[in-house]
């Protein structure tokens, strides 16, 4: 470098201008990568709503169906379970279902339309495992003493009461959530949507 | 050693030796054999943990070649075939029953998914033993951290590809991970799984990560993991610097040409590792659950969660600490904790050059303090990596907060704990019997 010292300060500003236009570019050209990672037009319009017939479900059953490829859990509660309800308000994290994990017409203390269906999302709130049943009351199914029956994850431990909503202490931080859901008839109900025939 | 400047083949004349000339003028082919190989001068007491560099190199080849005929047959596809059972899962199948060589070559893939785990634990742990990240080669440290999470990702991914339930469940666990950290996470999963919940999208773009990615970064880090060793030379039991005292010709006294000594020493550790490698592949392919999980014997069923979900044993130590972590902080859920706690654990590796500060470099010449910490360290490791297995239960998680306390302890003190042990004098030459 003989020439140090005698910089060409038009020569260099004209480096630093084509620098930052090609790294603008580079940044720029990064955007169609990027959003072709995000869901696709036809997983969005994926997320139509799924009719269900429940006539056949008996007190104390539970049956399963897939909305938006997750597990939406439908439970006809006795009402040995719905009693169980009031007894955790102080074992359960969220007894009044005060965060937003359910559509106002589900903010209720048993957290569903018609008092004995349960209908939930059942994917756990912490990392999106599904809990196993753990209907009967007591030990027997390798819980707790004084256990009264629900859900337990299978993953991390979090617990669940008949409303789907998460014991105290647990990993999951919200109670399930119920999804939007409307009676189209006394045992047919439509699930991912609010209101009859939208 | 390795940027030496070597003088350009002379043919003798003969047609190889023409040949050979032609060549060398036009490609560094006599430097680069010579600088890495025949002439690269590595210490002349390597014992048993020195086998684990080239075996992980073996068995990156072995992974390479049987993932090139595995994409052969292998279909990357959620929907449903015929008979209801996922495409990817039943192409799987497909190569174990159909395929003619197939199984072998799935197990050998899976196994060697295990073994590289194994040799790279046994050549980290090699680096803790006799200081091989401490100054100058802090650099092939940090580009060997590099390759351990590369190797994670890579393993996280390809278990995705068989879609079975326990492809399926540990990933929608370990996506979700993402999407606890705040303001981004709810996008970063998003982006990560292409899709609401995992299916085709995420199965697609693992597959691409799995196979075209990850493993060119990973070849590039080990490039550079290999070039900075063979800049600044080897380290060996003994801690000492070989360079530092060399002969009338430049060459360390301590040193032996890496070709044929340590080429042909290799082959013993290969012969050796390809003899236990095989005896699991034909045996214990499953490796008991551990390497290949019964639940991923089933196809993914988004709806069902299998009773009891847990990661390849390679991943336990780094889920249980994430697991131990029960207790929000700063209004923030213990889960997002628990993920950067979980992250720590591996990230903190890079930072041993620096938070280690003894004077001496092996453990040869460090005295109690270090045998007694790095005992108990690698004894949480395995707690930690068999209770990751088990199903959550209170016992279990007092336990695993006790040893990821001092899991991070180890580390978060050794500035302090390093200085202050007995050490012993380190000779001048490497010792050798």
């Amino acid at each position: 470098m003989s020439n140090q010292g005698k910089m060409d300060c038009g020569r260099r500003r004209l480096v630093v201008a084509t620098a930052a236009v090609g790294g603008a570019g580079a940044v720029a050209a990064l955007v169609p990568f990027v959003s072709s990672l995000l869901p696709s037009e036809r997983a969005k319009a994926a997320g139509a709503p799924v009719e269900v017939d429940i006539s056949k479900l008996e007190p104390g059953q539970m049956m399963t169906v897939e909305w938006r490829g997750k597990p939406v859990w439908i439970i006809n509660r006795t009402k040995e379970m719905m009693d169980t309800l009031p007894k955790l308000a102080d074992a359960v994290a969220d007894p009044k279902s005060e965060k937003n994990q359910q559509p106002a017409y589900a903010q209720n203390d048993t957290r569903s339309i018609k008092p004995e269906i349960m209908v939930v999302v059942g994917i756990c709130t912490h990392l999106g495992c599904s809990p196993s049943q753990k209907f009967k009351a007591g030990t027997e199914e390798g819980m707790p003493g004084g256990w009264l029956g629900g859900f337990l994850c299978p993953c991390h431990g979090s617990t669940f009461d008949f409303a789907g909503r998460v014991y105290k202490s647990k990993p999951a931080p919200t109670n399930l959530e119920v999804p939007p859901h409307v009676y189209l008839a006394d045992t047919r109900i439509l699930i991912g949507e609010d209101k009859k025939g939208a | 050693m390795a940027a030496g400047n070597f003088e350009k083949y002379k043919s003798d004349g003969s047609l190889a030796g023409n040949a050979l000339e032609w060549l060398d003028a036009r490609f560094p082919a006599t430097s680069m054999w010579k600088g890495h190989l025949s002439e690269y001068y590595a210490p002349k007491n390597f014992n048993f943990w020195y086998f684990f560099g080239s075996l992980a190199l073996l068995v990156l080849v072995i992974q390479i070649v049987t993932g090139i005929f595995l994409v052969m047959h292998y279909k990357p596809d959620a929907a449903l075939n015929a008979n209801g059972v996922p495409i990817a899962f039943a192409s799987v199948e497909y190569i174990m029953r159909d395929v003619s060589g197939g199984w072998l070559i799935r197990y050998m893939h899976s196994t060697g998914a295990s073994a590289f785990f194994i040799v790279v634990y046994m050549h980290m742990f090699r680096g803790l033993l006799y200081g091989s990240y401490r100054k100058p080669r802090e650099l092939t440290w940090l580009f060997g951290v590099g390759i351990f999470l590369c190797l994670m990702g890579e393993a996280f991914f390809g278990y995705l590809l068989p879609w079975g339930q326990m492809s399926y469940w540990g990933a929608q666990v370990i996506v979700n991970l993402f999407s606890a950290i705040p303001v981004i996470g709810g996008d970063l999963s998003l982006i990560i799984r292409g899709d609401f919940v995992v299916g085709d999208a995420t199965l697609n773009r693992f597959f691409s990560f799995h196979v075209i990615a990850f493993p060119l970064v990973l070849i590039g880090l080990v490039a550079a993991h290999v070039l900075a060793l063979h800049e600044t030379g080897s380290n060996n039991p003994d801690g000492v610097e070989i360079k530092a005292n060399k002969d009338e010709h430049g060459i360390p006294r301590d040193g032996i040409p890496f070709h044929p000594y340590y080429t042909v020493k290799d082959i013993v550790g290969v012969v050796v590792f390809l003899m236990v490698f095989s005896a699991v592949m034909f045996w214990a392919p499953e490796g008991g659950g551990y390497f290949l999980e019964t639940p991923n014997f089933y196809p993914a069923d988004p709806l069902k969660t299998p009773p009891h979900i847990a990661p390849v044993w390679y991943f336990t130590p780094f889920y249980s600490i994430l697991r131990a972590v029960t207790y929000p902080l700063f209004g923030l859920d213990a889960k997002f904790w628990g993920v950067v706690a979980m992250g720590a654990s591996v990230v903190i590796f890079a930072f041993l050059p620096w938070l280690d500060r003894s004077p001496v470099k092996s453990i040869r010449y460090r005295g109690p303090i270090y045998k007694t910490l790095l005992t108990i360290f690698v004894i949480c490791f395995f707690v930690l990596g068999y209770l990751g297995t088990l199903s959550p239960s209170p016992m279990g998680e007092l336990v695993s907060q006790v040893c990821s306390v001092f899991y991070f302890g180890f580390f978060l003190a050794m500035p302090w704990w390093s200085r202050m042990d007995k050490f012993k004098q380190v000779p001048d030459r490497v010792t050798f019997k």
